[in-house]
């Protein structure tokens, strides 16, 4: 899988394509990984440490992303989340947000351009979070491609921005209210009174814990989550989705994540397969 | 470790091309011989890390004898439910915590075989309080007692769809003076409020150490582990005081920048 490269690929490129599928032909003997994702942790600090400029070490990490997707689709891996940006990163120094948010308002445009190709590998592209803290050019590019591959299902990319899990639990939350509102038909006739009184609503509208997993921004739940910089935390990420996932945590530096992380946490799901199975059975 | 060839894996029709046949079964071996040297390596970490937590134990590697144990405010142990029926062991785990000066633990396991033990538990310890009581008695501050507290899955999800359903019914009381029509529109704050209204008052640790045979956190409750670091410490059967000096020293030099 090739994007933005319209040239024709090298020899050490189409070796190394040919490798992959050989390793990936032994790997997928066992159980793949649905769901795999990703906390992009170390840009920073590997610009610090091969002294790149301002904003160098997300480009490197830009970079590292395209690989591992790549990857992830060839492995066959069906759906890939990217904690892109937390709401806590806005604390940041706003010409580091400001960058962060330029360099995706400029990946989403490039995405834009290149849909055709996008299209073609059958990749839909989804942004989740609380996306009304985007600043509305990035809002309308993410829009936009979300429209145009919405239909495509063979590789779902979900890039979680403005996105904290204790964010999106109490958006679960107002959601499975609102949604017990509709079905309900609770309404204020304006007097005060209701059409089914406060002390009899109880049984109708009991949110139930399926309503709140439904009303959650990521599904279905990812099997192994990756952690780069040897960070052993979640930072409020899919924390709600995490009960039955392995978590890894390679000491890399994000720019420096490579094929043999991932496909160490391949080899780590299939070995804990039966056991996270039995656990999932066991909480439903 | 309990290996299945999974969906990946091609069903031979012994009808089929031979050469399927050989190349399906030449892939399995491969794949077989994978996770051997994979298991194989894991067994020489694992003894590695034996000798290391023994060493520790000892005395013998220094940089492990003072903790600063205070960074640890909270710690929560994570033990795989299976696991949790070792209870002597949980309770040799339990002393080491407690010598080492931790003043505030929770205790969890996705089954409540924890829970269902408690009491047996809470008495093997020297110097320890359940943590309702001390909330109870407001001894929370108090460094004299360790306090314990016991967690399942019925207190991860289960208790937020509690918490959410406070906060609906806030709601439509708020709604029945008619005062305007606004849509619900819950905070993080509220819904702390509403988890300590309904009893849910444990802090959220600072450290979690996970026992069993994955590094996962098995629906440990998700509205308390934002920035808790998670250390997996291998099974429970395997347990020794040293690794669990490491584990703790490790989180005492760790720097966490909270997003910024």
């Amino acid at each position: 899988m090739e994007l933005y490269n319209g040239e024709r690929p090298s020899v050490f490129r189409l070796l190394g394509k040919y490798m992959r599928k050989g390793l990936y032909s032994i790997l997928t003997q066992g159980p793949i990984p649905t769901h795999i994702a990703f906390i992009l942790d170390g840009n920073r600090r590997f610009a610090k440490k091969h002294k790149l400029p301002e904003g160098g070490g997300h480009k490197a990490g830009f970079l590292a992303l395209l690989n591992v997707l790549t990857y992830c689709y060839e492995l066959g891996v069906k759906y890939a989340t990217i904690y892109a940006f937390s709401i806590d990163n806005f604390r940041r120094k706003p010409h580091e947000v400001q960058y962060v948010m330029d360099l995706m308002l400029e990946k989403i445009e490039g995405m834009i351009m290149e849909e055709s190709i996008i299209n073609a590998y059958d990749i839909c592209v989804r942004f989740v979070g609380n996306l009304k803290l985007l600043s509305e050019p990035v809002k309308t590019a993410a829009d936009k491609i979300m429209r145009a591959t919405a239909n495509n299902s063979k590789f779902v990319l979900l890039l979680a921005v403005c996105y904290t899990s204790t964010d999106e639990i109490v958006h679960a939350v107002e959601e499975s209210s609102k949604d017990k509102l509709k079905s309900n038909e609770i309404c204020n006739d304006g007097n005060g009174d209701c059409v089914i009184k406060i002390e009899e609503m109880e049984p109708y509208s009991e949110i139930k814990l399926v309503e709140l997993e439904r009303n959650t921004y990521i599904n279905p739940y990812p099997d192994v989550l990756i952690r780069t910089s040897g960070e052993t935390r979640l930072s409020n990420y899919l924390l709600w989705q995490t009960t039955n996932c392995i978590l890894y945590s390679p000491h890399a530096l994000w720019p420096e994540i490579g094929l043999r992380h991932v496909v160490w946490s391949v080899i780590n799901f299939q070995r804990h397969y039966s056991y996270l199975e039995k656990h999932k059975e066991y909480l439903k | 470790m309990d290996l299945k060839p999974g969906a990946g894996g091609q069903r031979v029709n012994r009808f089929v091309d031979p050469f399927a046949q050989i190349s399906y079964h030449f892939l399995q071996f491969l794949w077989r011989t994978l996770h051997l040297l994979v298991s194989l390596w894991y067994l020489q970490v694992s003894m590695v890390q034996m000798i290391e937590g023994f060493l520790i134990s000892s005395g013998l590697v220094k940089r492990y004898g003072a903790l600063d144990i205070d960074k640890v405010r909270y710690l929560a142990i994570v033990v795989d439910s299976e696991e949790a029926y070792q209870i002597s062991k949980v309770i040799q785990l339990l002393k080491w915590v407690e010598d080492m000066g931790v003043k505030h633990l929770c205790l969890y396991d996705s089954k409540g075989v924890l829970k269902t033990n408690k009491k047996t538990i809470m008495e093997s310890l020297n110097n320890a309080m359940p943590f309702e009581e001390a909330v109870e008695k407001d001894v929370l501050l108090d460094q004299k007692q360790m306090t314990v507290e016991f967690a399942s899955s019925s207190d991860g999800k289960e208790a937020i769809t509690r918490a959410a359903n406070v906060l609906f019914m806030k709601y439509l009381k708020y709604a029945k003076t008619g005062v305007g029509k606004e849509e619900p529109c819950f905070t993080e704050d509220q819904m702390d409020e509403a988890l300590k209204a309904i009893g849910y008052k444990g802090p959220e640790p600072d450290l979690l150490l996970i026992y069993g045979p994955v590094r996962c956190h098995l629906g440990f409750s998700p509205w308390r582990l934002r920035y808790t670091e998670m250390v997996h410490m291998g099974p429970l059967r395997y347990m020794n005081l040293g690794s669990l000096k490491k584990a703790i020293h490790r989180f005492t030099t760790v720097q966490q920048n909270y997003g910024t």
